[in-house]
């Protein structure tokens, strides 16, 4: 704990900003409903409300909280990003070792598949595919998920690449171990550092894509709180010097931001890049 | 020079393939909605045997294959069918709001490049001193900003508080000037650039930064070349390959990019129509939208790699 104490406290001051943006994201997230002054979906007053001391960042338009679905927002689009984000690691990651491991027609099946998949625009083909299967948000998971994993899989098999010709992998292999025992206790541990940066990306990515989908009507659908939603129902108010869907915009912009700063510093410190 | 055109010519016809197969992928998606035209052009309540002729009229029953045939013919010669929304040509209706859309993404496109491209070069030369630092920091948090938060700050901010800009881009009218189409393109082009500079500047500083960590730049700093003499003639040709892959690439993100901002603008591009579409299930347009975007990326990143391979100095002179 005081290492990493200290590790923190040296850390640059991006990092610990943004080390403290993530912390309050999830406390908001985690402590919403006691947070919140107002329900989700309630209906407290009139439409497109200016901030007062009720409602401290006024009404949205239907007349709902703006703090409150704010609040509510931060649970609903990042539990959403990080559970797709989880599942694409997942079949990435599996699929990425198992054609580093193999090699041979899996790897060349897996890696065709994946080229095939990547040729196509991820927002053109989510949205297509979104519009087909429909809007649900286990479809939405499922969608950015299969979409991202593709991208977990060229690092998966690239890092897991350079693992499996290492001579203890070899030994393993000589004691009669299967692939999978091999992917879980030797490929894995080695090639976490790398993976759990990618995580982080991968989750500033997902987030993205999930609020630009949602801000274009295909992704988390109403009356879920939502930021990118929240954008899009608001954005009228723009045009009358109204800065209310800015807020949501902004509490989006925050958190990548936070992340990417983390990972920035996570990457200089691990690649050693310091000249 | 045999190599050369050998590696070129795989990777066309590879290009051409991956075309083939996201042709192929975007129809077979299409097939799993439930109902097909006729069924979206009439509603649920249509009489059994008005939905037989209707699919006989347009086509629907034939077998997938010839369908896919007979709209990949049409996609190629210009006849894309009608729209289920309003029953106008598909052509008619891409013809000018992909010129719309070009012209804003060129538009970007010739601010973001060079910026971009001068940028990375100074962040690579001062690499970890304050201009560096300062610009990583600038450039990270405008890569985390999604682009309808750019896009609304910019028309809070110029449109609405300052009212230099028009927040909204009307470009109908057909009888404008180009220089007032410019004018009301700007501030959708300035969010495109916001984001697609921060991108490109940091891949071509990591590109420049490779080439500058390789020993025989040290050979030639020690040799006691000056230090332009080293980046422009040493260091240059071998960072020129990368730089050019890293342009193209971002240009075919710019062009997805625009789908999203067009929408916020509401400027009339296939990125709006796209989408607009897609709320209204209009099917026959967005399968013809998204395989123009698909196209026009798949092509993007053809270049990117036949020029990566044109501009590689070991190809270029073989042994």
């Amino acid at each position: 704990m005081r290492g990493f104490i200290k590790t923190l406290s040296q850390a640059p001051l991006t990092a610990q900003l943004g080390m403290a943006i993530i912390v309050i994201y999830m406390f908001t997230a985690i402590f919403a409903p006691l947070l919140a002054p107002y329900g989700e979906r309630a209906i407290v007053a009139g439409q497109y409300l200016g901030p007062s001391w009720e409602y401290w960042l006024g009404t949205d338009n239907l007349g709902r909280d703006m703090l409150s679905r704010i609040i509510f927002g931060a649970r609903n689009t990042v539990f959403i990003a990080l559970l797709a984000t989880i599942l694409a690691f997942i079949i990435g990651i599996v699929m990425g070792f198992a054609a580093a491991v193999s090699g041979g027609i899996v790897d060349q099946v897996f890696s065709r598949l994946v080229d095939a998949v990547m040729a196509i625009p991820i927002l053109i083909f989510g949205l297509l595919l979104l519009t087909v299967f429909g809007t649900s948000i286990p479809v939405l998971i499922a969608v950015i998920a299969v979409l991202e994993s593709t991208r977990v899989y060229r690092l998966a098999r690239a890092v897991g690449m350079n693992i499996v010709v290492m001579d203890y992998v070899e030994a393993a292999r000589l004691r009669g171990e299967g692939n999978w025992w091999i992917m879980r206790h030797e490929i894995l541990p080695n090639a976490l550092s790398p993976l759990i940066a990618e995580f982080g990306l991968r989750f500033c990515f997902v987030f993205l894509f999930i609020s630009a989908l949602s801000f274009l009507g295909l992704g988390i659908q109403p009356p879920t709180a939502d930021w990118g939603s929240m954008v899009r129902e608001n954005a009228s108010l723009i045009a009358f010097g109204d800065p209310t869907p800015l807020i949501p915009a902004f509490a989006i912009a925050l958190l990548t931001v936070g992340v990417n700063f983390v990972v920035d510093w996570f990457l200089y410190s691990v690649s050693g890049l310091r000249e | 020079m045999g190599s050369i055109a050998k590696l070129v010519a795989q990777r066309l016809t590879l290009g051409l393939l991956i075309l083939f197969i996201v042709s192929v992928f975007i129809t077979f998606v299409i097939e799993f909605l439930p109902g097909d035209a006729c069924q979206a052009l009439m509603g649920q309540s249509a009489m059994a045997d008005t939905l037989e002729a209707c699919r006989q009229e347009m086509g629907l029953n034939r077998p997938p294959h010839l369908r896919y045939w007979d709209w990949i013919s049409g996609m190629l010669t210009g006849d894309m069918g009608h729209s289920l929304a309003n029953d106008r040509p598909i052509a008619d209706l891409l013809a000018n709001r992909t010129g719309n859309t070009f012209f804003l993404a060129g538009l970007a496109a010739l601010v973001t490049v060079p910026l971009s491209i001068v940028l990375g070069m100074l962040a690579a030369l001062f690499r970890n001193r304050g201009f560096d630092r300062s610009i990583n920091v600038v450039t990270l948090t405008f890569i985390s900003f999604p682009e309808f938060f750019v896009a609304y700050l910019l028309i809070y901010f110029l449109a609405v508080q300052a009212g230099w800009f028009p927040g909204i881009s009307n470009i109908s009218g057909s009888d404008i000037s180009l220089w007032e189409w410019t004018y009301r393109t700007i501030l959708p082009a300035a969010t495109l650039t916001l984001v697609v500079t921060a991108h490109m500047m940091r891949m071509t500083r990591a590109a420049i930064v490779n080439v500058l960590a390789s020993p025989y730049i040290e050979t030639a700093e020690l040799k006691g070349l000056g230090r332009w003499r080293v980046i422009a003639r040493h260091a240059m040709p071998n960072a020129l390959s990368p730089i050019i892959n890293v342009v193209a690439i971002n240009l075919a993100w710019l062009i997805v990019g625009v789908v999203v901002v067009e929408t916020v603008f509401v400027y009339p591009g296939i990125g709006q129509l796209l989408v607009e579409s897609m709320s209204k299930r209009d099917m026959p347009v967005v399968q013809a939208g998204s395989m123009i975007f698909a196209a026009v990326y798949v092509l993007l990143n053809l270049a990117a790699d036949i020029i990566a391979i044109m501009t590689n100095p070991r190809l270029m002179h073989p042994r």
